[in-house]
């Protein structure tokens, strides 16, 4: 079900070039199932920045019960949601959306993420492997001073990295990686720039997959009609990516 | 104990709040999150004769304690909200006014006639005033012979009563105004959004796809109680009032201005359970002002 709380802060940190780690502390976190879900967060108590900011459910700790949060501060709401410490209070509309469906795996996994959507994917790592699937990582960045949770994943898998200027792992993109690693998993999971989810769909039309999808959101729950995409299965209607989404089979969106 | 009905042409009201049409959908996704029974009416969002996909994306924009919208009237089509949404609704005690939009006049007669018939229909709310599709829409809203002919066109069809939906984006909102009364309006909602834009400072272009804009938010509040004051001040017709409401004293605001009803649009995206948190709020509030009832609170601006 979906909650809105004031959450508590209980760390925030860099973890990387403009990327900090937040972890919160609350009763939502309950609601909290699959990977792959987002949460909407509000980060001033005014009325600026008006609207929620998306991001994405980096790992879920339901003993102590908090999550976190791992985001770009580039713009004016995830700047001021940098400056947030240990003891403030947010407020958080969530857990949106459908994640990933960690039953489709059946032995071995590919997770294949770029730059910001590669924070979902180490919930669902940890999730996949709690049910005894094989991962293997292969995330992208921008160079050596952008990556985080290298070695949080290496901890649950094979992990492969490419980086854009070849400052660290790889040079170029994660499809450079795939070339490179034999086809022997049933399932792959994605999320990052579309592009990138462009390439992965076209190098494995015959597996089974799932793609996140980002798209400039308004409310988060599927009202204000602002995150649409075309579908290949209408051509009357669009999905939205807040509610349909943010995770959707490869092959249904046309973007 | 306060009484917070209010009773407006077609609408027995059980408190003055209701979402405003865009911002709500059909109301499913919200009630996921609340009872709906708690409003005082719902506003579903535009219904036109033919099914819409509406614009490309991007179709919101953030501006300064605002947004821009350009979502262009996507809806299910009269058949869809006609005989999936509106039925769905019923689960529900509340009137549904609900919002009329197209490109033609026999566009709007065409869906006024058969929605209006809807059983949980108690109102309609004439769209005269979207400034986000290519042909129509703001149009109507925008010339007071062609408001004025509009509103006699539906009126003649509906079954229910007809609220005619203003745009601020004119030199004379009160000129609009009087033109619908004189068209046989049973009243009049207020206001829609102010068109506006947005650039990307780095590559000069607009954000928004459709170019162009609808202004919402916070930011348009004085530009609507304005316009509302206005308007009730040279006409008769009762006004359920809108723009960058969010929370109990924007209510009071828009009643002493001179609104009956209030409607609270983007302020739902920010804090999905706005409504009915106006809606537990508005006893005390009235008492702490020293009122007993909305009635007297109602247009107070005017009484100097």
């Amino acid at each position: 079900m979906i909650k809105q709380e004031r959450m508590k802060v209980v760390a925030q940190q860099p973890i990387a070039r403009h990327i900090f780690e937040l972890t919160v502390e609350g009763g939502l976190v309950d609601e909290m199932a699959e990977p792959g879900q987002f949460v909407h967060v509000r980060v001033a108590d005014s009325f600026e920045p008006l609207l929620r900011r998306p991001i994405s459910v980096a790992s879920i700790d339901k003993e102590n019960n908090r999550f976190t949060m791992i985001y770009r501060a580039e713009g004016r709401g995830t700047q001021i949601l940098a400056d947030k410490k240990a003891g403030d209070e947010i407020d958080v509309l969530g857990p949106l959306g459908h994640g990933f469906p960690v039953e489709q795996a059946e032995k071995k996994a590919f997770l294949i993420g770029g730059g910001i959507g590669v924070p979902p994917l180490y919930e669902l790592a940890k999730q996949l492997n709690s049910r005894g699937i094989e991962t293997v990582h292969i995330l992208g960045f921008e160079s050596k001073q952008a990556i985080f949770y290298e070695e949080q994943f290496k901890a649950l898998g094979d992990t492969h990295i490419a980086t854009v200027d070849g400052s660290h792992g790889t040079e170029g993109f994660v499809t450079h990686i795939l070339n490179e690693l034999p086809h022997d998993f049933d399932t792959y999971f994605s999320c990052g720039p579309t592009a990138m989810l462009e390439a992965v769909q076209w190098a494995y039309p015959q597996k089974r997959g799932y793609l996140s999808y980002e798209q400039r959101m308004g409310c988060g729950i599927g009202a204000c009609f602002a995150c649409v995409c075309r579908t290949t299965k209408s051509e009357t209607d669009y999905i939205k990516v807040c509610s349909d989404g943010p995770v959707f089979p490869a092959g249904v969106v046309i973007s | 104990m306060i009484d917070l009905t209010v009773k407006i042409p077609g609408l027995e009201l059980k408190n003055p709040i209701m979402p405003a049409s865009g911002c709500f959908g059909f109301g499913k996704e919200y009630a996921q999150l609340y009872d709906l029974s708690q409003l005082g009416a719902i506003m579903i969002k535009a219904t036109t004769v033919e099914t819409r996909l509406g614009n490309p994306t991007p179709r919101v924009a953030e501006t300064s304690s605002g947004m821009l919208n350009a979502i262009g009237l996507q809806n299910p089509g009269l058949e869809g909200v006609y005989h999936s949404e509106l039925p769905w609704l019923e689960q529900f005690d509340v009137p549904i006014i609900a919002n009329v939009a197209g490109t033609t006049t026999e566009d709007y007669v065409d869906v006024a006639q058969e929605i209006s018939k809807a059983p949980n229909v108690h109102a309609l709310e004439i769209n005269i005033s979207c400034p986000n599709v290519k042909k129509g829409g703001i149009t109507f809203g925008t010339d007071p012979a062609v408001a004025r002919e509009l509103t006699r066109a539906v009126k003649e069809v509906s079954s229910v009563p007809v609220y005619i939906k203003l745009s601020p984006n004119v030199t004379d909102i009160v000129s609009i105004a009087k033109a619908v009364e004189e068209g046989g309006a049973d009243g009049i909602t207020m206001i829609n959004t102010l068109l506006g834009m947005r650039l990307d400072p780095k590559t000069g272009r607009p954000v928004i796809a459709n170019i162009t804009g609808g202004l919402s938010g916070p930011a348009i509040k004085p530009v609507a109680l304005r316009m509302v004051y206005e308007v009730s001040k040279q006409t008769n017709l009762p006004i359920i009032g809108m723009g960058g409401v969010t929370d109990v004293d924007d209510v009071i605001d828009f009643l002493s201005a001179g609104a009956s009803a209030v409607a609270v649009g983007t302020a739902n995206f920010v804090n999905p359970f706005v409504c009915p948190e106006i809606i537990g709020k508005l006893p005390e509030r009235l008492h702490e002002l020293g009122y007993d009832s909305l009635e007297e609170l109602i247009g107070r601006s005017h009484r100097l």
